[in-house]
């Protein structure tokens, strides 16, 4: 019933967005090739200062695992009955009906239960919208001005807010955390491994690529209206080009300086460094985004600088659209069922996910709350049902890739993690019934193959420090 | 006309029938005649000329009632001039009823019959004492058509939302609290002096004292949004003192005290889903429900964000898969809910007698894979169809057909 509140109604449109490159370099394990190059961009784009915030994040050691005899759904086009996984030093090194275990391997016994990859969230608020919910740690939106790409959501993330282990028991091991709604360009997302750590800078996911948060629609101008502007989607998309063309210059002194280093480096600007990164395409655009029409004019916003939007959010009309953005390989970051609280909101339908599917465009199932990140399972399951009531055949797979794969895709993390093959990071879930049924619940969630969360087992139940002595 | 249609006759046959007021009735009929419930059961003699639906290997359960929401005082939460469920300017809106803002056209209504929901409390908002709290049926097109029970509940707040009512301590808004029923006692016995202004001044209007009454009598509910632990208390405190028929919703932290609120013949609306601590919450969870549950407790499961009143289901399933059994998780979104507020004589079960509220479903309500095959509101089949139906169809191949 605290949902009834007028004023928790508004944070939540403005936090829950409802309302709304440079890859972190790694201080200790060795960054994938691709990873190295992009960093050195950003180094000099920084004119060598000296490194970003490196992740620091270290993987838990665990005994190697053998899951036997589970229903596993790979993500990858196979639902294997009676199948085995088995995965050792984080990495998956086999999967299949027949796997033999090292003397060393903890054998779980599958039977009865599901096994899926690590569940990934594309757009959430959990550590920079931190429970209890105070003034104190409402650090989503940096809404002093329209456009704040200079911030990084990192800066505000609390690895000690009590969501955290909520997000783990529902099987989610990495998350993208996003600035809120209320800016045009909300500023850079963190990529991150959920496990406990004492810094943010211990869970960035080594090798990821940033995000830029960017919203169009009614809550930039609702937030700016009376305060300067913009108050319209006019003014909205002159924003966006103002910041843009402000990046390019940018852009091209740098790189002609890490070119030629001829006289003194450029001043460096956090906001356009972090523009031109987008530029560039090593930052990835994140784009909250309801109507249709709008995100027509965002993707020719993209086409005018030469950008590519990774991601529309929410995409509440994103079905209008979908052979577009099939065509435009742009995924579309959605809820089930979410519609009806903003105008921009009126058009949702169960079938958004199904419909886009079917159009060949890449569907992510989001949660855009601390409260759904728990059960993106079950909202993937309401989009494939509905979508197959409606007369649209959507498989198994394709539904679980809605909350793995294609995730892992949006964040550009798709080599290493969102399914369950050989040679990926051991991201894995064990659930006690089907995953697309309401009745099931995450038995035991490794992250990285290491033990996060055991449901039965008291002490792999990650508590942060603010639930302690608590009731 | 409309005596026409009320007359149709429906057998509805062959299903599993879950009565809820008893146990499953495999390969059963449910007769339904002027909008109400005829006959259950296996041996139904099915009138010559009935409208006969083939429910072969479906269930068949009572319409779902969720006692949480603002369905028809909300259109688009956003937008200001679609919302009708809060009275600006009055702390204690007692006299507030809601039903004549109850917009019998919302879209919403479509959107969330059609997912077997067919009857919910529409609530209003405020701050301290909310107003009046309505019962209505998601057919009719007027709200007379749609009233199932108006009052249904007077609702009042005694969580972290209500301190500016009480001077932003939650003492101050048990004190005020009670000064207003206090008042409203002293009003009762003192209408005539009111009336000759030789009386203190009171708390509140003499509309809202008067709404009061039929609440100190013990005759309407008070439904008291309270989450932490001691605000629960201080609802229980209140209620005992005055002698009020006490509805707790929300009750976030109730699983700590469980035998306090049995004791007290409390019944708590509880959101399964809703586990994120706050200050007015820490110790929120999960299986808050299935712990009231055991520990005695009337428990009814609401789902309160009315866009997705549907998601009722959700939640039922989810306190399933948190303690509470299917029967108990059925039985609190539909018989439940009826008895709290009062109209179990006409809703909640699948009863002869009983409002013609039914969904066929294709199996178990609160799973995913289950579709809804026929939502029955007062013996009237309900199109499943709305303005999203007709955007699906509008958008399934594209480019679209403008």
């Amino acid at each position: 019933m605290r949902h009834l509140s007028i004023g928790l109604a508004l944070l939540v449109l403005l936090a829950g967005c409802a309302s709304a490159g440079a890859r972190t370099t790694t201080a200790s394990a060795p960054p994938p090739a691709p990873a190295a190059a992009a960093a050195a961009a950003s180094q000099e784009t920084a004119g060598a200062i000296g490194p970003q915030y490196p992740s620091t994040y270290q993987r838990h050691p665990n005994p190697p695992v053998l899951i036997r005899n589970a229903t596993i759904m790979t993500a990858a086009g196979q639902e294997i009955q009676g199948g085995s996984i088995l995965f050792k030093d984080g990495r998956i090194v086999s999967v299949g009906t027949s796997v033999q275990a090292p003397s060393d391997a903890v054998v779980v016994d599958g039977t009865g239960k599901w096994v899926t990859p690590g569940v990934i969230d594309t757009h959430s608020h959990i550590g920079v919208y931190a429970a209890p919910g105070t003034f104190a740690e409402s650090d989503g939106n940096e809404a002093t001005r329209p456009v704040t790409a200079e911030v990084w959501a990192e800066h505000s993330f609390w690895p000690q807010d009590p969501q955290i282990p909520l997000a783990i028991a529902g099987g989610v091991t990495t998350i993208q955390a996003l600035p809120g709604s209320a800016n045009l360009i909300g500023g850079r997302s963190a990529v991150l491994k959920l496990v406990p750590a004492r810094s943010v800078q211990e869970m960035k996911f080594p090798g990821a690529h940033y995000g830029l948060k960017m919203a169009c629609g009614e809550n930039p101008k609702r937030v700016y209206g009376q305060r300067g502007g913009p108050s319209t989607r006019m003014g909205n998309m002159a924003g966006y080009r103002e910041a843009f063309i402000a990046a390019q210059v940018y852009r091209l002194k740098w790189d002609k300086w890490n070119k030629d280093h001829q006289g003194d480096p450029p001043e460096r600007n956090l906001r356009n460094e972090t523009l031109a990164e987008v530029l560039r395409g090593n930052i990835y655009v994140h784009n909250h985004c309801y109507r249709a029409d709008e995100m027509m004019q965002m993707l020719d916003l993209g086409h005018e600088f030469g950008f590519k939007i990774r991601s529309f959010h929410h995409a509440v009309e994103a079905y209008k659209i979908a052979d577009v953005l099939a065509r435009e390989g742009t995924a579309s970051s959605i809820w089930s069922d979410w519609w009806g609280f903003k105008e921009e909101a009126m058009d949702g339908i169960y079938e958004n996910g199904a419909l886009l599917q079917q159009a060949g465009a890449r569907v992510v199932i989001h949660s855009d709350d601390a409260s759904g990140i728990q059960r993106l399972n079950q909202e993937a399951a309401k989009a494939m049902y509905h979508g197959r009531r409606a007369g649209i055949p959507i498989t198994r797979d394709q539904a679980v890739r809605w909350f793995t794969a294609n995730p892992a895709w949006a964040l550009g993390l798709d080599s290493i993690v969102g399914t369950l093959e050989p040679g990926k990071m051991a991201d894995v879930v064990l659930w006690s019934a089907d995953p697309l049924s309401v009745y099931a619940r995450a038995i035991q969630v490794y992250n990285d193959g290491w033990l996060v969360y055991d449901r039965n087992d008291p002490a792999h139940q990650p508590k942060t420090d603010f639930s302690l002595g608590q009731p | 006309m409309i005596a026409f249609l009320l007359a149709q006759t429906i057998a509805i046959t062959g299903g599993t029938v879950y009565p809820v007021s008893g146990p499953k009735i495999e390969n059963a009929t449910v007769l339904i005649r002027d909008g109400k419930i005829a006959a259950v059961g296996t041996n139904v003699a099915v009138p010559a000329g009935a409208t006969r639906i083939d429910a072969s290997g479906k269930w068949v359960t009572p319409g779902l009632i969720d006692g949480a929401g603002q369905m028809g005082l909300r259109e688009i939460g956003a937008v200001q001039n679609t919302n009708e469920a809060t009275l600006r300017g009055n702390e204690v809106a007692a006299s507030f009823n809601v039903l004549e803002g109850i917009n019998p056209a919302s879209t919403l209504i479509a959107v969330n019959r059609m997912e077997g929901i067919t009857t919910t409390l529409a609530v209003p908002n405020g701050s301290l004492i909310w107003g009046q709290a309505v019962l209505i049926d998601l057919d009719g097109s007027t709200i007379e058509a749609m009233r199932a029970k108006s009052p249904a509940a007077m609702v009042a707040d005694l969580s972290e939302g209500a301190k500016d009512a009480g001077g932003g301590s939650r003492a101050g808004v048990a004190q005020r609290l009670r000064r207003v029923l206090n008042d409203a006692r002293e009003y009762a016995t003192r209408r005539a002096d009111y009336r000759r202004r030789q009386i203190q001044d009171l708390g509140a209007s003499a509309a809202d004292l008067e709404a009061l009454q039929p609440v100190l009598r013990g005759e309407l509910p008070l439904l008291v949004v309270a989450n932490r632990r001691s605000d629960i208390e201080t609802a229980l405190r209140i209620a005992k003192e005055y002698k009020l028929r006490l509805i707790l919703a929300g009750a976030a932290e109730g699983w700590m005290i469980p035998d306090e609120i049995a004791a007290a013949g409390v019944p708590v609306l509880v959101e399964p889903m809703d586990n994120i601590p706050s200050f007015d919450a820490l110790g929120i969870r999960y299986e808050n429900a299935p712990l009231l549950t055991k520990g005695g407790v009337k428990v009814a499961l609401m789902e309160t964000a009315t866009e997705n009143t549907r998601d009722l289901r959700q939640q039922a399933g989810n306190a399933v898969a948190s303690g509470m059994t299917w029967e108990q998780a059925l039985r609190a979104v539909t018989l439940t809910p009826a008895e709290i507020l009062g109209v179990a004589d006409r809703y909640g079960s699948l009863d002869a007698g009983k409002v013609a509220n039914v969904v066929v479903w294709t199996g178990d309500p609160f799973d995913f894979s289950t579709g809804v095959e026929h939502v029955y509101i007062r013996g009237r089949e309900i199109p499943l169809r709305s303005r999203q139906t007709e955007l699906l169809e509008r958008y399934r191949t594209l480019p679209p057909k403008y």
